[in-house]
């Protein structure tokens, strides 16, 4: 529902980063999407050509990668993949754990051609 | 050429929410972020809770809205310090409007604040605002599929409130289903069966709250 004002996040990231290395043109932006994030790529990405227009990452691919959901187990120690939010240790049952991954939401990194 | 970049794309919220939990903290304040769809009985829920901890404690609420000051009103006829937050349209409270809104309140004067979050079952969860615990709201009329449908808001809450509890032969909600489910996802969570309007189960809620309350001040 949020998808528009992350986007526009995205942009401010990525052309402060541009505007730092002396960019000419972006062109293409790696996303990390954990699966836990709640994020809809599809919205990111069509949000994405609309607000690139006339800047210097207009015209660039968005690449977005999902990263599955995984916790660890403060009672075993063990790390495992769960498959949706299902917050307890598949080995041993524990209840005390840590999400390890799945709820990534950065920029990992861009591709550019420079001014010079 | 491909420059690293790294960056967490909500950083600004949780750097904020961050920042709001140390000053927090500093004050000896504990925070509670209530969640739920509009109709639930949030505000309903935090008029019955400031009535019982307002006895022990000295309770602030901040009131969020798309729109107006009709719940704001609500709490400050219970002589309660409250301020409305309006969103202008934002279907969620951010970390930043409550660090802005912390200022309007006399934080020495404080021992608990309560925050009414936009009524919505998605957004709201996907944002750290500082909390120490997170109440989930899902009402009896609601329908019992909710948990299944809106997994994050159950699974980043520390309790559910079952509320209209005491409407249920009316509808068929299955809440042995909905307890599994939730706590299925997140073993931790404490489930309540309340009713705002007849105060059935507000006791246990309130026990449980102050719990939690005195566990933080003992850390």
């Amino acid at each position: 529902m949020h998808e528009l004002s992350v986007t526009q996040g995205i942009m401010q990231i990525v052309e402060a980063e541009a505007k730092k290395n002396d960019v000419k043109k972006v062109l293409s932006i790696k996303l990390m999407v954990g699966v836990l994030s709640g994020v809809m790529p599809q919205l990111i990405q069509d949000y994405f050509e609309l607000v690139a227009v006339g800047t210097v990452v207009e015209g660039a691919k968005l690449i977005i990668e999902r990263v599955p959901a995984s916790i660890k187990c403060l009672e075993c120690q063990e790390v495992s993949p769960i498959d949706r939010m299902k917050l307890r240790c598949p080995k041993c049952n524990g209840i005390e754990v840590n999400i390890v991954t799945g709820k990534e939401f950065y920029i990992d990194s861009m591709e550019v051609e420079n001014g010079d | 050429m491909e420059i690293k970049v790294v960056r967490q794309i909500l950083e600004w919220n949780e750097d904020n929410s961050k920042e709001i939990k140390e000053i927090l903290k500093k004050k000896g304040i504990f925070m509670i972020n209530v969640m739920g769809s509009p109709g639930a009985g949030k505000t309903s829920l935090i008029v019955e809770m400031i009535k019982r901890l307002s006895s022990n404690y000295k309770v602030g609420v901040i009131e969020g809205d798309i729109a107006g000051q009709i719940d704001a009103e609500k709490i400050d006829a219970l002589g309660i310090p409250v301020v409305q937050l309006n969103t202008e349209g934002a279907c969620h409270i951010e970390a930043m409007s409550i660090s802005h809104i912390l200022q309007y309140f006399d934080l020495d004067q404080l021992d608990i604040m309560l925050i009414e979050n936009i009524g919505n079952l998605v957004c709201p969860a996907e944002f750290n605002i500082g909390e120490d615990i997170r109440i989930a709201i899902l009402s009896i009329p609601e329908g019992d599929d909710k948990v299944e449908k809106y997994p994050l808001m159950f699974a980043t809450s520390e309790a559910l409130v079952l509320n209209k509890y005491d409407m249920k032969e009316h509808f068929d909600f299955n809440d042995e289903k909905v307890e599994n489910i939730a706590k299925d996802m997140n073993p931790k969570l404490h489930v309540f069966r309340v009713s705002t309007r007849n105060q059935m189960g507000m006791e246990e809620l309130i026990g449980w709250v102050e719990k939690m309350v005195r566990e933080k001040s003992l850390a």
